[in-house]
């Protein structure tokens, strides 16, 4: 017998009490890795974000857009690569649940700008030449069962009508970061009926994407490019490419906030439950340690023993709550409305998190007990009726 | 007082040990001095509070005196350090409780196992160690028996082997057959008796039975913390 099997038989000893104690710590956990899988989906377009991009827009909102014009005057600043613009174009498509990202792009530059979009060489090709074309991630391609050449049909809602458009290209996510379900086509299509329907409106774009030669200037070129349009009507406000997504994420800010106060919180409920199970165990065992103390097991037994028991536990727990979590976030991904994260994936970060969690339970819920259990002299432990 | 003439394997002297109750002191033993040589068998009697039991402990290194000497096999055990002191009783002592003591989880044989997992003994000579202590009880068909599956006496008698397992220098035996009834009392004695006979146990026993003190070498009666025979 090793010391390993006192301490399974000691936890098989109340066998409902072990079940419900690894239970609730397995639904807490999943509890736990399903909020921080939601809010790791939030942060992942922060994470994809590319250092050597900035993000020109209007100072005042994003909503508020920008000159055309303004392209060559960034294009000139120095340490500026390349410059492409982008539109929100929002609108429908089928109904309003399907929600994906549909975005008016300047075509000759925008995929060289953000190269995890891969998109093959003859597709971009074609993309280009072609007004009325467009892009979509493969995920798109999938949800929708459309391939190359098929006709997509948006009612638009920023930018009133129908409007129609042909598959050209279906890109593909370099990485787990990139979101793989956008839809991109030509800003000039938009411009060209605008200028037409509301020519005020024409000529305008959403935002700019600057590429830089140095990450390190980004400060710099930011402060001189919007020092360019300082008191004019359409006054800038650059920043990198994670600064511009992070201040997306501060519209949810205390959503995730909240979200993230809440897995926590858990972590401490699943302390309590734990605790409150090592308590009455080692309570119930205070006679037990007594007769090893006099056997001449050690201090260092005395913690191995409880301390084994509450990290077996805790292991326990968090393998059952990552074995409920993993079918759990998939099936959430399932049934979520199609759109709201295009990557909802179990991080392995999050799964580190969780076990970190559960280490961390297991040694902070028996620290009272083994506390008690050392300081209780053996003639003590002794007198004490089981 | 009492002394020995023999060469003693345990050397009281001069112990005394009080608890504290609420800021009272209670004295528990007064200045108690005797020797044990080695092979004796030792019988404590006396009255509840006497001061028995806490005799006991001390000389099995579970407890502490406030002042005096303890010595047993020529160590010091007052002045071992807790984790020096917890493998000095890993290997002098096995200690025999009133109520058994048996882990419930655990069956005969991993009971009277416990004390060896302390030691660096092989897994074949483990077995070894505990079939045959086992056998030597009486219990050698009963190692799979859980302790809510023996009777009072057979507890006992797992108690004793997991006592003598790691082949102490002494035994110290707390009211060995204060919880059984008559037969098994006269059973677990002759046990004990056997153990100092065949054996050459050296054993201290505390009790109230004077059928057991028959057993005993020795009786030595204790009154209000002091030796008075």
């Amino acid at each position: 017998m090793k010391i390993f099997k006192l301490i399974t038989k000691n936890i098989l000893r109340h066998k409902l009490r072990s079940v419900l104690t690894i239970l609730g710590i397995g639904i807490a956990v999943t509890a736990f890795i399903v909020l921080q899988t939601v809010v790791e989906a939030w942060y992942v377009g922060i994470e994809g974000a590319a250092a050597n991009r900035l993000i020109a827009r209007h100072a005042v909102s994003f909503i508020f857009q920008l000159p055309l014009a303004y392209e060559q005057k960034i294009a000139a600043v120095p340490g500026v690569e390349r410059v492409t613009y982008a539109n929100w174009f929002s609108g429908v498509y089928i109904d309003k649940s399907q929600f994906f990202a549909r975005l008016a792009v300047e075509a000759e530059d925008f995929f060289q700008v953000y190269p995890e979009l891969l998109v093959p060489p003859d597709q971009m090709e074609t993309f280009k030449r072609e007004r009325n074309s467009c892009i979509i991630g493969e995920q798109i391609a999938q949800r929708y069962n459309l391939k190359l050449g098929d006709a997509m049909t948006v009612e638009g809602d920023i930018y009133p009508g129908e409007w129609q458009f042909i598959v050209r290209g279906i890109y593909k996510p370099r990485d787990k970061m990139t979101d793989p379900s956008n839809m991109f086509f030509h800003w000039q299509y938009v411009d060209e009926r605008m200028r037409i329907e509301t020519p005020q409106r024409a000529g305008k774009i959403g935002w700019y994407i600057v590429q830089i030669k140095d990450p390190a200037q980004s400060a710099q070129v930011s402060l001189a490019i919007d020092e360019l349009f300082k008191n004019s009507p359409y006054e800038t406000k650059t920043e990198t490419e994670r600064a511009f997504q992070q201040g997306f994420l501060a519209s949810a800010g205390a959503i995730l906030t909240a979200m993230n106060f809440i897995s926590f919180v858990i972590i401490g409920i699943i302390m309590l439950v734990l605790g409150n199970t090592m308590i009455m165990s080692a309570r119930e065992r205070v006679r037990e340690y007594a007769v090893l103390k006099t056997l001449g097991f050690s201090a260092g037994h005395i913690v191995g023993l409880i301390g084994g028991e509450a990290l077996t536990i805790a292991a326990a727990g968090g393998l059952t709550g990552f074995a409920l979590a993993v079918p759990l976030v998939s099936a959430f991904e399932e049934f979520m409305p199609k759109g709201w994260f295009p990557v909802f994936d179990l991080q392995p970060v999050t799964v580190v998190y969780a076990a970190v969690a559960a280490l961390c339970v297991g040694i902070a819920s028996s620290l009272f007990p083994i506390y008690r259990a050392l300081n209780t002299s053996i003639v003590n432990g002794l007198r004490q009726i089981g | 007082m009492a002394a020995s003439n023999s060469t003693p394997l345990i050397e009281v002297k001069e112990v005394t040990k009080s608890y504290h109750r609420d800021n009272i002191e209670i004295p528990v033993l007064r200045e108690i001095t005797l020797n044990v040589p080695k092979g004796e068998f030792l019988a404590f009697m006396g009255p509840s509070g006497s001061g028995k039991t806490t005799l006991l402990n001390l000389i099995a290194g579970i407890d502490r005196p406030d002042a005096g000497l303890i010595k047993v096999d020529g160590t010091d055990i007052a002045r071992l350090s807790e984790s020096a002191l917890a493998q000095w009783r890993s290997s002098h002592v096995g200690f025999i409780f009133q109520f058994y003591n048996l882990l419930p989880v655990l069956t005969a044989y991993e009971n009277v196992e416990l004390p060896l997992l302390l030691t660096r003994l092989s897994r074949k000579e483990k077995r070894e160690h505990v079939e045959m202590t086992l056998k030597l009880v009486g219990l050698g068909d009963r190692m799979d028996h859980y302790p809510k599956q023996l009777s009072g006496g057979q507890e006992q008698r797992v108690a004793i082997a997991r006592a003598i397992v790691t082949d102490p220098t002494i035994l110290l035996a707390d009211e060995p057959t204060g919880d059984l009834d008559k037969t098994s009392a006269t059973e677990i004695m002759t046990l004990l008796d056997r153990l100092n006979k065949e054996f050459g146990k050296t054993i201290v026993m505390v009790t109230h039975d004077p059928r057991a003190a028959e057993k005993a070498h020795k009786v030595m009666q204790l009154d209000k913390g002091e030796l008075t025979a």
